[in-house]
């Protein structure tokens, strides 16, 4: 176990460490995250009334697309510069490779997230964080999209057309995520009561750990030749 | 050298689909052996150093490594064995010594620093360990390459053409720390095309060709007309031999 911790660790601290340095990453998915929400805004015109119903929708097709680009980068990265043939041949449980990716994928969409939520609040005159609810969405929404992501990444990212393939195979399977991560934020916003939001609350939480033990079984097998 | 074989490979097969890439291929080499493996292009080299490097599954036959056998133990082999390929599987965006940090921390390293300072100076790279890789000519990548490989002092280490794209200041430092690695009496496998380079380094040459080692011989039995003759004979050989078995 302390191994498999320090392997963890290890690919985390890498990470981090490497885009600190180059900012590649995540530079990246904070301009594509701002343009979203800059042409959202300027194409829908919405009048106050409007702005609450779509708020949560145009939230998450913003941390959708931006997050499948650092998904995209963060295993083309280790696959461009042999670096996932180095990280394969370390005597560490491959599991401790796939969370480690995925854990310093969580926390990049955490920083974009940090930074679109204010930036959304003053440009749509909705203060996202009136509702602590919200930001627990965030985190279940983000951690589904991430555990299934870094998975499906793993599995592009070894093919010629990965840029295409990771949505094409992501963005079905993600879908029921998308969905109740909407509805229950949209429950938060709009005041509903808790009674109507805890159903999708739930599904994100059965989301969250199901499709995290599959890719805990399988991510072997996909990295495998 | 040792008379244990350490890497044991008995009727190696290897398809990809309807493909067979290695053919029933015996390989052995002893502890403390240099075994230059030569052949042309699409022989099977690298698909042969990554079943060795447990990157790739054999389809049929054994392969043992320390006694352990592959697939099926590839964890224990992992921690014997270093491998470098014409990729330095390093981070460009991380220090030489953050580098090799992280690769020791996945090998679970003691003495990590000491470590460190011990394989920058072997490599020659001691007074660029704050640099980011990045930053690196080609050359003091594969020598850092190198350092990463045997930071856990393998008992084999796998070379697949560490020469490629080096100039000739660069391949000669590098040979200088491969000479220094076999010094040390660890078994070392190298794919290269190189055959004047190899000849200088190597113990043992085995020419690999359609698929399996057709011919091999130790440096002291290299006949007077030196490896170039050998391997175009054997390449030869196993054309011939090919044409007769309608393969």
């Amino acid at each position: 176990m302390r191994n498999y911790l320090r392997a963890l660790g290890a690919v985390i601290w890498k990470d981090l460490a490497a885009e600190m340095r180059s900012r590649e990453l995540l530079s990246a998915m904070l301009v594509f995250a701002l343009l979203v929400l800059f042409i959202f805004n300027f194409a829908l015109e919405l009048n106050v009334k409007d702005r609450l119903s779509v708020t949560s929708g145009v939230l998450w097709v913003t941390f959708v697309f931006a997050g499948t680009i650092g998904l995209n980068r963060s295993l083309a990265i280790e696959k461009d510069r042999g670096c996932l043939d180095g990280l394969l041949l370390a005597p560490v449980d491959r599991t401790a490779i796939y969370f480690g990716k995925a854990v310093a994928n969580f926390l990049f969409i955490m920083v974009v997230a940090a930074i679109v939520l204010p930036v959304y609040s003053i440009l749509y005159n909705t203060n996202l964080f009136a509702q602590p609810g919200l930001l627990l969405v965030i985190v279940l929404g983000a951690e589904g999209y991430v555990a299934v992501g870094t998975l499906l990444a793993a599995m592009a990212v070894q093919t010629r057309t990965r840029d295409m393939l990771l949505p094409i195979l992501l963005f079905p399977v993600v879908l029921p995520v998308l969905v109740a991560a909407v509805k229950a934020s949209s429950g938060y916003l709009q005041g509903l009561p808790m009674a109507e939001i805890q159903p999708w609350i739930n599904l994100l939480l059965v989301y969250d750990v199901v499709f995290t033990a599959i890719s805990f079984m399988v991510f072997e097998y996909v990295v495998e030749e | 050298m040792t008379d244990a074989p350490l890497i044991e490979v008995d009727h190696l097969i290897k398809r990809f689909g309807p493909k067979v890439v290695l053919r029933n291929l015996d390989f052995q080499a002893r502890g403390g052996e240099f075994v230059a493996l030569m052949g042309p292009n699409g022989a099977g080299k690298t698909t042969f150093l990554r079943i060795l490097s447990s990157l790739s599954g054999p389809t049929m036959g054994r392969v043992r490594i320390a006694g352990h056998e592959l697939p099926r133990q590839a964890a224990a082999v992992r921690r014997r064995l270093g491998v470098v390929s014409h990729m330095p599987l390093l981070y460009g965006d991380l220090t030489a010594e953050e580098n090799l940090r992280f690769y020791g921390r996945m090998y679970d390293i003691a003495r990590i620093d000491e470590q460190i300072s011990t394989i920058l100076d072997l490599v020659g790279l001691a007074g660029r360990r704050r640099d980011l890789v990045r930053t690196f000519s080609r050359g003091m990548q594969q020598r850092l390459a190198i350092g990463r490989a045997v930071l856990h002092d393998p008992d084999v280490l796998l070379l697949d053409e560490p020469h490629t794209g080096l100039d000739q200041d660069a391949c000669e430092m590098l040979d200088a720390v491969l000479r220094q690695v076999a010094a040390r009496g660890r078994t070392v496998v190298m794919t290269s095309h190189d055959l004047s380079r190899v000849e200088d380094l190597a113990t043992r040459f085995d020419v690999l060709t359609r698929g399996s080692i057709r011919a091999s011989i130790g440096k002291a039995d290299m006949p007077r007309d030196g490896l170039l003759a050998f391997y175009r004979q054997s390449l030869e050989k196993a054309r011939a031999e090919s044409q007769k078995g309608g393969q």
